[in-house]
């Protein structure tokens, strides 16, 4: 029995990417760019996880069963948000006017 | 599948006596597994499982976050102004130092190294998720000091202190419970390496160090999206706009 064995490089490397990417997301978060800024940080931080899910937790060598499983989280993520946001969007409230 | 005795002597964890019908067999396979990978692949399965839970479980709270905020933009912005960015970005960093030696701990054990490479792998990590939590602990009594730990003394001096308060309230959940999952990491973590320690661990059977892993790392992530959504969305927020 042996899982797949990465080497060390790859896993420096995908440490670098994900340091970068904090340093990058840090830089933006002083810009103002006004709804973009939402944008660019949640593009940034939903990559960083991705590396970290394919590499770090070697999904990327697993069976297509724990592919589904970990994929399967994020869906059912995605169905919370999606279903109660088209609820509250729907219900004529203006949103900033609360204090 | 012969009940003759083997050459094979089963270490002192040995699950049976010989004359079960089975052949010889590493001592850390249970009997209701055909062979090493198999177990390994069941226990990395079970392990995800259990980490889409945990995600639905802080997909709550996210869930909270978004209702939260979208009701309240610039209150959010204002009140996550107040934030140290430097406390939460070197957090952040210490984290991802602290996965990559998680990673490289899993490693040495798949490749078996010595126990001392393994052991030291763990307790950098450890000390990393320690480190962690030390500064928590400092951002946490800042936020006493500063009165804006939501309840009967919260006060605060912008223009929006309800939704200030909110954010206080989910800062404190979120941090909260993620930091909660990294004390319970680190006691899962000093299991890890004591098991290590007495030599458990080799390319042959690493699962309960690649499962750990699995949990240091989601912990991990779940910081990942914290870091930007509380300490980041009101850094370009001129107070008073």
């Amino acid at each position: 029995m042996s899982g797949h064995v990465a080497p060390k490089s790859m896993y420096y490397a995908v440490f670098a990417a994900l340091i970068i990417g904090t340093a990058l997301t840090v830089a933006v978060a002083f810009v103002d760019l006004g709804a973009l800024n939402n944008v660019v940080m949640l593009g940034i931080a939903i990559t960083k996880a991705t590396l970290v899910v394919l590499y770090f937790m070697h999904v990327r060598w697993s069976s297509r069963l724990t592919w589904v499983v970990a994929a399967s989280g994020f869906f059912w993520l995605l169905i919370l948000f999606g279903l109660t946001m088209q609820d509250y969007f729907t219900r004529g409230w203006v949103p900033g006017t609360f204090r | 599948m012969s009940d003759a005795p083997s050459a094979y002597q089963p270490p002192p964890v040995a699950l049976h006596p010989a004359g079960h019908g089975h052949t010889p067999h590493h001592p850390y396979l249970q009997h209701h597994f055909d062979s090493m990978a198999q177990q390994a692949e069941a226990s990395t399965l079970g392990m995800w499982v259990f980490l889409v839970t945990e995600i639905m479980f802080f997909g709550g709270l996210f869930m909270a976050y978004l209702v939260y905020r979208w009701q309240s933009p610039t209150g959010f912005q204002e009140a996550s102004h107040h934030l140290n960015i430097y406390w939460g970005a070197a957090n952040t960093a210490i984290l991802i130092v602290s996965s990559l030696t998680m990673a490289l701990a899993v490693r040495a054990a798949q490749t078996s190294q010595p126990v001392r490479t393994q052991v030291t792998w763990l307790a950098w990590t450890m000390v990393l998720g320690a480190a962690f939590l030390g500064i928590k602990a400092i951002e946490y009594a800042d936020k006493f000091k500063d009165h804006i730990v939501p309840g009967p003394h919260f006060v605060w001096h912008g223009l929006y202190p309800k939704p200030a308060e909110q954010f206080y309230s989910l800062y404190f959940a979120m941090t909260g419970l993620h930091a909660l999952h990294m004390v319970i990491g680190l006691g899962i973590m000093t299991v890890i390496t004591i098991m290590a320690a007495r030599k458990t661990f080799d390319s042959e059977y690493y699962t309960p160090v690649e499962v750990a892993g699995l949990y240091w790392h989601f912990v991990d992530i779940v910081w990942i999206f914290l870091f930007p959504l509380l300490y980041l969305i009101g850094r370009h927020f001129h107070p008073g706009a």
